[in-house]
């Protein structure tokens, strides 16, 4: 009995085999690669939000693949397992991917590959990241107004430079409108762990906060927030739904422009190995709407929104004192250069903790 | 620190420790009648997706926690069947659930993913609750913190003054014995492993449904595992494990609320606190007792009835 | 109704290999269903789960690089389970073989102490490294049990924790790359600090010819030497191994020790071999899945070779299958669980007659 059915099911699935490849031929596949599941409802899920805009924008032109929950130092095969199944571009969404994709490029150099947060790059390897720090900036001057206390509470994840420039730009936000302000920044040393995440931000209302901030993925500071009737900021995606009463804005990462360019960019034969770290300004953050806040503070917040997407803002703009009080240097001329927010491991002048290591 | 301050930690600790505690209680159960499971984290994750899909359906948190219990225990007879029908290696078997509820609980939470519901709601006595320092603590909190400590207290009364538990026991030291005595070890066994899924499904479905009011695959994020090192740190005692989850849970909260106050300590050392912490225990309870008299004589092992 | 147990006098070779294999297709079975219900074809399935991923060299290499660490792990902890010590931390003692290993392999990264006798020496101290500190951390719960009577079960696995969070603050802080931004990871080692590859520009690593030599050196101990009648009679006949002047206690340290450098050296081959720097966690949990290798090979050598080899198939297969069909990932996660319940079962019924019997029992 079993050999008749081995036998059928082996036909059914060369011809159905075959059939799928032959619709390939004329598409352009591509591959996205994971660190979390795509329900993570945090970075995956953003990903993959914008791998879904850009299959509807380019539509029967290309094909989409992507694998979710691939750990990072397992992820070489998996990289490796879409560049050998026809994949001709492949994004590689987390930082740690770094590594396995520069590897795997080597021996696919006609395979497009782009990896994200990264700074390595070939010449087949793009890079790509968000200036999330922008929106970071804009959140730092909401609490800065809408703060009781003067206390605000920060969740973060590992002191990675991201997130460093992230507190560091929140807090140059919030002293451009209320110079007493305090932050206190407490490490959860996790992405993504909703109890402790929600532990953490607990830990921070009871220290007298009254406005959470997070930079770890999952919705539970901020639901914590709500429930002590505070405020707080939604991470990645829009979490109003999760809390409503509570949610000022959220720093959105919209990659669906960005795929959507670079996917059409290599159907056009125009790719290049590039370096993108746009901001407001490229639409690859976005301000959730802004909510729970007076009128005066919302135009302020928009205000400031508009002026960093058009340049006419930097967060990073010199002078930037460190915690002793000592200009950072200005490579930028005007402001910080990218090199120097990219490797940011130091606090601002107000920032009373120290960066762990 | 203010005595607001002081009620807040001390309320967050319980909250921390309650899905460890009930967890560790079940697992406690069944490691006295000589099994141990180390399929938790996986009955956990199922209770909390489960639990959590059926109060979102409901709408009731009640029949939500019902739900979560129901599913710890569909895997826990699964378990059983394998390890007391089949006397299939109980380490393997509790492996293999772990990831098969993972993988399980993934896929059929996979519709309830960012959707959320409210919290569970938390005991208001009025007068009582509003008392300084131990009103919230003592009267305002959420019901499965009462069924919490309700279940540990009912067996902590089972395993020491009951002959039923007396029978558990004996199951658990020497099964052979017990057989010889005319007990029904498989039998015994079966239902100890049973009363564990049901309490790491509650365990789970405090996470979705009290803790972090949401569905999210991984959110027990290795509670399950911390679990079963708290029945060797409570030494196999149910209300050691109160103390025993207070003190994980509070290790976890205090490092939070240490930075938040910005007092500087190494966040890996804090989280290893409670792993070492149950190393010493085991030690000073060895050296105490000699050859491990506190463990379940007969725990881990199978056990096929004569002929 | 209960079930009734009843031992099977001898085991014959038919119900040993076709047991196994039936669970094999029972699980597909099961598995053919789930895929069926979300909607996709199960032929089609089990083409890309099971027999495409044997069909091309670069996937069978794969599935022989993920079945590397599992092997390796799996043969040392047969050595504990068959003498009925249960060292369930091997995932911890993989991380510090790791750690300990991938330590020599920063320091010497820039051609550091390499002078005039070159680069030749640094793989070798690198494998020796990772199988010493495997077994050292393994003698903790070895030492405590014999000096104690601790429950190796629960210290091992304590270790576990204890070894990852080691490894997680050093890499973020001693062993950082000081030119990395910060972010969490070593620098990426030299290529003298590199396993070599068994063919250019593969991803085939000389670890996997050390699992293949770790189970012929099992096989040989089990089957011919004293020690490993040693190790089989303590615990087929603990009692008798007593009469035979055995010592448990040296029995112990010496199966731990085993496991420990065994899995000591599957954590540097995945350091060296597969990853080539230290990051933050360093196992997609290998030390635990090898557990359940080493049961379903049924603590044999071959066995487990063989167990280790199904295993990295279902990885491979489930992430063809969520490229080629689209498949989520909790669904390979789910299918493995059944298949491993499904051979557990079968193992039972190889060992056992097993009946139902209606009414209640013992």
């Amino acid at each position: 009995m079993l050999d008749s059915t081995t036998k059928l099911a082996l036909a059914g699935a060369i011809a159905l085999g075959m059939a799928t490849g032959a619709m390939a031929a004329d598409k352009l596949k591509t591959g996205f690669v994971y660190v979390g599941p795509v329900g993570d409802f945090g970075y995956s899920y953003q990903h993959d939000q914008g791998r879904i805009a850009m299959q509807k924008a380019l539509g029967d032109a290309v094909e989409s693949t992507f694998l979710e929950s691939i750990p990072e130092n397992d992820s070489e095969r998996s990289i490796e397992q879409l560049a050998r199944t026809g994949h001709q571009l492949i994004f590689t969404t987390s930082f740690g991917f770094m590594e396995p994709t520069l590897k795997v490029a080597k021996k696919f150099p006609n395979i497009k590959f782009e990896h994200a947060t990264g700074y390595k790059r070939a010449d087949n390897v793009a890079t790509y990241s968000a200036k999330f720090h922008e929106g970071r900036y804009i959140i730092g001057q909401i609490a800065g107004k809408m703060t009781k206390s003067n206390i605000i509470g920060y969740v973060a994840s590992f002191p990675i430079p991201e997130v460093v420039s992230g507190i560091n730009a929140f807090m140059l936000g919030a002293q451009s409108v209320n110079p007493g302000i305090k932050v206190k920044i407490v490490w959860a040393n996790t992405w993504f762990d909703p109890g402790k995440e929600a532990d953490a931000a607990k830990a921070l209302l009871a220290q007298g906060a009254d406005i959470i901030s997070q930079h770890t993925d999952s919705a539970a500071p901020l639901q914590e927030a709500e429930k002590a009737g505070k405020l707080g900021f939604g991470q990645a995606s829009d979490m109003s739904r999760f809390a409503p009463k509570a949610q000022l804005t959220s720093i959105i990462d919209d990659w669906s422009g960005y795929y959507t360019g670079r996917v059409k960019a290599a159907l056009d034969g125009t790719w290049k190995a590039t370096d993108t770290w746009g901001g407001l300004g490229a639409k690859m953050v976005v301000m959730a709407p802004f909510a729970n806040m007076p009128d005066e503070v919302k135009a302020m917040a928009q205000q400031t929104t508009a002026d960093i997407a058009s340049g006419k803002l930097n967060p990073f703009k010199c002078p930037v004192l460190d915690q002793a009080g000592k200009a950072a240097e200005c490579k930028g001329g005007t402001a910080l250069d990218d090199g120097q927010i990219l490797g940011m491991n130091w606090y601002v002048k107000g920032i009373d903790d120290k960066v762990p290591q | 620190m203010s005595p607001q301050v002081f009620e807040l930690v001390l309320l967050t600790i319980v909250t921390a420790s309650m899905p460890l505690m009930i967890a560790a209680l079940g697992e406690l159960v069944a490691e006295r009648a000589g099994v141990l499971n180390l399929g938790v984290e996986g009955m956990m994750i199922m209770g909390a997706a489960i639990g959590f899909a059926a109060a979102y359906l409901s709408g009731s948190p009640f029949i939500g926690a019902l739900a979560g219990i129901a599913a710890g225990m569909a895997m826990a007879a699964l378990f059983g069947l394998l390890t007391i029908g089949l006397a299939i290696n109980q380490v393997a078997a509790g492996l293999a659930l772990t990831i098969f509820g993972v993988g399980l609980s993934g896929l059929l939470g996979s519709d309830f993913v960012g959707l959320k519901r409210e919290g569970s709601p938390h005991l208001y006595v009025p007068g009582l609750s509003d008392l300084p320092l131990i009103g919230k603590l003592v009267f305002g909190e959420d019901g499965f913190v009462y069924a919490g400590f309700l279940l540990v207290a009912l067996a902590a009364l089972f395993l020491g003054r009951s002959r039923a538990g007396l029978a558990l026991r004996a199951v658990g030291d020497n099964p052979h014995s017990a057989h010889a005595l005319g007990l029904p070890v498989r039998r015994t066994r079966f239902l100890a492993v049973l009363f564990g899924g049901a309490c790491a499904g509650l365990a789970g479905a405090y996470l979705s449904l009290a803790y972090t009011p949401f569905w999210s695959p991984g959110m027990t994020a290795g509670r399950g595992w911390i679990a079963l090192a708290l029945v060797v740190f409570a030494s196999w005692r149910p209300w050691r494990v109160v103390l025993g989850a207070l003190l994980f849970g509070g290790a976890t909260v205090l490092q939070l609320h240490a930075q938040a106050a910005s007092l500087g300590l190494p966040g890996q050392l804090m989280s290893a606190v409670p792993y070492l912490a149950t190393i010493l225990a085991l030690m000073a309870l060895s050296a105490g007792t000699r050859r491990n008299a506190a463990a379940p004589a007969a725990l881990g092992q199978t056990f096929v009835a004569p002929r | 109704m209960r079930i009734d147990l009843e031992p099977r006098a001898g085991r014959s070779l038919a119900l040993d290999i076709g047991a196994p294999a039936g669970a094999l297709a029972f699980a597909i079975l099961l598995g053919g269903i789930v895929v069926w219900l979300l909607g996709k074809s199960p032929a089609q399935a089990f083409m890309v789960y099971f027999v495409q991923p044997l069909m091309e060299g670069w996937s069978l290499q794969e599935v022989a690089v993920k079945a590397c660490p599992l092997v390796l792990i799996a043969v040392g902890l047969s050595f504990c389970y068959r003498a009925n010590v249960w060292n369930i931390g091997a995932e911890g003692q993989f991380v510090i073989g790791g750690l300990c290993g991938g330590w020599l392999g920063v320091v010497t990264h820039g051609g550091a102490g390499q002078g005039a006798i070159g680069g030749w020496w640094i793989v070798p101290a690198m494998l020796l490294l990772g199988a010493l500190g495997g077994a050292l951390y393994a003698m903790l719960p070895a030492l405590l049990r014999v000096w104690l009577g601790v429950s190796e079960i629960l210290t091992s696995l304590m270790l576990v924790y204890i070894a990852e969070l080691g490894l997680d603050y050093l890499v973020r802080g001693a062993l950082r790359d000081p030119k990395g931004f910060n972010f969490p990871q070593s620098v990426t080692f030299d290529d003298a600090a590199r396993l070599p590859f068994l063919a250019e520009g593969e991803r085939l690593h000389a670890g996997v010819a050390l699992a293949l030599l770790a189970v012929a050196a099992a096989a040989f101990v089990f089957a011919r030497s004293r020690f490993g009648f040693e190790v089989r009679l303590v615990g087929e006949a603990p009692r008798a191994a007593r009469f035979a002047g055995f010592s448990d206690a040296r029995l112990t340290i010496a199966v731990f020790a085993i496991s420990g450098a065994l899995a000591g050296l599957a954590g540097i081959c995945e350091v060296s071999g597969q990853i080539g720097q230290l990051v933050p966690t360093i196992s997609p949990g290998y030390g635990f899945t090898a557990i359940i290798v080493a049961f379903l090979g049924r603590l044999s050598p071959f066995g487990i070779l063989l167990a280790g080899l199904v295993l990295a198939l279902t990885y491979i297969g489930g992430e063809a299958a969520q490229v080629a069909l689209k498949l989520p990932n909790d669904m390979t996660r789910a299918f493995q669980g059944i298949l491993l319940m499904c051979v557990l079962m079968a193992d039972a019924a190889a060992r056992y007659k097993i009946r139902l019997v209606s009414g209640s029992g013992a």
